[in-house]
C-alpha cells in the first residue's frame, strides 16, 4: 500500500473503533460489541505499526516506537496533499 | 492526558478555496455551537458526572470534538490560503485580515470571539446532559446550513461526515439521559441542602 492508501485504511479502521468505543461507553456489557472492539483495535494497532515501520511516527510522547522518519519534519495534517 | 496523532479523523483537502466558506465555517471553529464549545463543554462537565458510563461518554465525545475542531481549522486555513486582499474584502473578511491576517482564530463568522460563557457546567447531570443534547442538535443544524452554502464536494464530504457525527453524539447523549432516569427516578439528582 502507498502511504496515502495506508493512512486512509488506518482512518477507516479507526473510525470503526471510535464508533464502537462511544457505543460501549453507554453499553459496557454488550459482549458482541466488546469482541468487535477488541478485534478492530488489534487490526488498528497492526496497521499503525505497519505505517510507522515504513513512513515514521504517527503519534507523539513515546507512542510510536520507530527509528524511521521524523516526527518534527513529517507533514502536518493541515498541509496534507498540498 | 492526551496523545496527538499526526492525521485528521477524516481527510480535508481543499484545492478550490472559497472565501465565503472560510467565513461561514468560523461558526464551527469559534461560535457558540462550535466544535471548540462542544469539546470544552463535555471535557469540563465530565468531572462532576455521577456514573462511569456518563464520565466515559463525555470524555470520549469531548475528545472526538477536538479532532473535529482540527478538521474545521484545516478547512478554514486551506480556504484562506493565498487569498488576495481584494478577494478577502469581497468576502467580508477585511476585519479578520486586519486582526488575524490569513490565520485561523476562534471567532464566529461575524468576528465575535469565542467565550467560555457559551458553555455551562452546572453540577446537575440532568441539566448538563440536556445542554449536551441541545448542543448536538444546534451543531447539526449549523452543518446543514453550511452544506446549503456550497456545491463543492471538497467541502461537502467533510461537512457530511461532521453532520453525521452530531447525529451519533446526540444518540449517545440520549442514552445518557435514559441512564440518569434510571439512576434518579425521583428527579433528585441535584442534592438539595435544605
Ligand atoms: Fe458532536
Amino acid at each position: 500500500m502507498t502511504e496515502c492508501e495506508l493512512l486512509s485504511r488506518i482512518s477507516e479502521v479507526q473510525f470503526v473503533c471510535v464508533e464502537l468505543n462511544l457505543y460501549l461507553d453507554t453499553h459496557p456489557t454488550d459482549s458482541a460489541a466488546r469482541s468487535d472492539y477488541f478485534s478492530y483495535s488489534k487490526l488498528l494497532a497492526e496497521l499503525i505499526g505497519e505505517y510507522e515501520e515504513e513512513y515514521g511516527p504517527l503519534q507523539g510522547f513515546g507512542h510510536s516506537p520507530t527509528d524511521v522518519g521524523c516526527w518534527v519534519c513529517s507533514e502536518w495534517p493541515w498541509e496534507r496533499n498540498r | 492526558m492526551w496523545i496527538y496523532q499526526k492525521k485528521l479523523e477524516f481527510p480535508v483537502n481543499i484545492t478550490n478555496p472559497d472565501l465565503m466558506m472560510a467565513k461561514a465555517l468560523m461558526a464551527q471553529y469559534g461560535g457558540p455551537d462550535s466544535e471548540l464549545a462542544a469539546g470544552m463543554r463535555y471535557l469540563t462537565q465530565r468531572f462532576s458526572m455521577p456514573d462511569d458510563r456518563l464520565r466515559a461518554t463525555l470524555n470520549d465525545i469531548g475528545t472526538e470534538e477536538i479532532a473535529h475542531w482540527e478538521m474545521i481549522g484545516t478547512m478554514i486555513l486551506q480556504s484562506m490560503d493565498g487569498a488576495s486582499l481584494a478577494d478577502l474584502e469581497a468576502a467580508g473578511l477585511i476585519g479578520h485580515y486586519t486582526m488575524h491576517g490569513r490565520a485561523v482564530y476562534p471567532a464566529d463568522p461575524n468576528g465575535v470571539p469565542f467565550t467560555a460563557s457559551y458553555i455551562q457546567s452546572t453540577g446537575d447531570p440532568v441539566a448538563d446532559i440536556f445542554e449536551d443534547m441541545a448542543a448536538e442538535q444546534k451543531a447539526r443544524a449549523t452543518y446543514e446550513h453550511l452544506m446549503n452554502l456550497t456545491d463543492c464536494e471538497q467541502y461537502l464530504a467533510p461537512l457530511r461526515f461532521l453532520r453525521e457525527r452530531e447525529v451519533v453524539h446526540f444518540q449517545r447523549f440520549s442514552e445518557c439521559m435514559n441512564i440518569l432516569k434510571e439512576l434518579y427516578p425521583d428527579g433528585k439528582q441535584n442534592k438539595l441542602r435544605r
